[in-house]
């Protein structure tokens, strides 16, 4: 699903990722790990076709991520670190992912019920006037109700609390067939029971990558 | 395009309910209501009086303020949503670049232009209720140049907000092409004018490349014809072109203007990194 070939990304003499080359196919639950700066979250925006590469290339599907960035977001969720805080209302912010990406509003609600995020007391407050934890489930929600075949979260349960934790790996459960799950974190074992396969870089390189 | 007028509609809600807008919105239909208590219908100034000299007050002011209100809250659409991650998470979802950056700059030429043309339109309204003689010539020529004048700072700031990093970064460089365009330039050509150094023609070739200078003798050509209270500039102008040609000289080159910025600001957003 996920190939990347000798990428390389430099900020101005840093280099961030040093010809990394890995793949990562359907039906795996990764964890990427390392620690700061060991370039995992470029990796990510790579993938997401954020960064324009120094080098080598990242391959979706067969689909270059820059180039071809509808078609390839059109299979990719993403849960960033911390939320960021966006102005717009929980309809509004509905109403931008259903039309954008198709995807349905009901289901959304679906999830952030399950989440224990109730939308409907909410749905005119603006987004980054939740506390933490809801603007978290909130993108979880949207997440799941996405349907994409590439799951990518890069420390998603910061903010959340052990129930909402339970929920959140509940409903990965539920949905992690035939799909690539790829989980920036820095605790392996919050998230061990989902993946069967870890990554660990440092300084821009994959220093190990096992099966679990 | 339903992505494009996605982000256009979210953009405009978005401004609509920020409290720069209602300050920019109080500002402008402020305006109105202070030359109306103020009286400014009844006076007359070199030859104006009536609606005409309420809107030729109007326009003096707004050729002022207008510019660093859109500089100061456009510049920081692109640059502000990259610092805050916003960027990162909006762009996950399959919107092209080009729906992005366009229906950004559509919402905020909405959001940034109905408020100055709706001052206009409430002071003929109530001019109208008053009784007095509505200058339409006048009232379409500002409305065009509000337009034109409106399309150049907005491409102008989403052309810093596409390169800048830092939102700081880019109101410094926002205030600065404002007080670069709106005095600079005239006391730096004063200067070299006085010195001789130049032949005037040059001079004033330079003066009316800047759109706040030609919004500015625009903005008179139609009370004045013969553009005498602009001083020496008229005498050039009108040796050059007939006024029809100059209005609309002063309508297409602000606008053209504002889309070649806007043009290369999306050039940029779309070669470098996004966030």
């Amino acid at each position: 699903m996920i190939k990347v070939s000798q990428l390389t990304k430099k900020f101005g003499s840093h280099l961030s990722l040093d010809s990394v080359s890995c793949e990562f196919n359907k039906n795996e639950s990764i964890a990427l790990m390392g620690a700061n700066g060991a370039g995992k979250t470029t990796l990510i925006r790579s993938i997401l076709g954020y960064y324009h590469p120094d080098g080598g290339e990242v391959l979706i599907n067969g689909l270059n991520p820059i180039k071809e960035r509808v078609k390839v977001l059109k299979n990719i969720s993403f849960v960033p670190q911390l939320p960021p805080p966006i102005k717009l209302s929980l309809d509004e912010l509905m109403h931008y992912v259903s039309t954008s990406a198709d995807v349905d509003k009901e289901l959304i609600l679906h999830y952030a019920n399950e989440m224990k995020l109730d939308i409907a007391s909410n749905l005119n407050k603006s987004f980054f006037k939740l506390s933490g934890g809801m603007k978290q489930k909130m993108l979880i929600a949207i997440s799941l109700a996405k349907k994409s075949d590439i799951i990518i979260y890069d420390e998603p349960t910061a903010n959340l609390d052990p129930q909402a934790r339970d929920d959140f790996y509940r409903l990965l459960k539920q949905n992690e067939d035939e799909k690539l799950l790829l989980f920036v974190t820095h605790r392996l074992e919050e998230v061990k029971e989902l993946v069967n396969r870890q990554i660990y870089m440092d300084l821009g390189k994959v220093v190990s990558d096992e099966k679990i | 395009m339903k992505n494009l007028y996605l982000i256009a509609y979210l953009d405009l809600k978005e401004s609509i309910r920020a409290r720069w807008f209602l300050v920019y919105s109080l500002v402008f239909g402020g305006l109105i209501a202070l030359f109306f208590i103020a009286g400014v219908t009844e006076s007359q100034v070199m030859g104006f009086s009536g609606l005409s000299r309420l809107l030729l007050m109007y326009i003096q002011i707004t050729i002022v303020i207008l510019p660093i209100f859109i500089l100061i809250t456009t510049v920081r659409s692109i640059s502000g949503d990259r610092d805050n991650h916003i960027l990162e998470y909006m762009l996950s979802f399959p919107i092209s670049l080009r729906q992005y950056y366009w229906g950004k700059i559509i919402g905020r030429f909405i959001t940034v232009y109905l408020p100055v043309f709706f001052a206009m339109v409430i002071a003929v309204a109530y001019g109208a209720i008053k009784g007095a003689a509505i200058p339409w010539s006048i009232f379409f020529l500002y409305t065009g140049l509000l337009f034109a004048l409106s399309s150049a700072f907005l491409g102008i700031a989403f052309f810093i907000s596409s390169f800048v990093k830092s939102s700081e970064v880019a109101l410094g460089i926002a205030f600065f092409i404002w007080i670069f365009l709106l005095a600079f330039i005239d006391i730096a050509l004063i200067s070299l004018m006085m010195q001789q150094r130049f032949n005037a023609q040059l001079v004033l070739f330079l003066a009316m490349i800047n759109p706040m200078e030609i919004f500015r003798v625009a903005a008179i050509s139609l009370f004045d014809p013969e553009l005498t209270v602009m001083g020496p500039v008229a005498f050039y102008i009108l040796d050059s072109m007939s006024q029809g040609i100059f209005v609309l000289l002063s309508v297409v080159y602000p606008f053209s203007i504002g889309l070649i910025f806007a043009f290369l600001g999306f050039k940029i957003f779309e070669k470098k990194d996004l966030v």
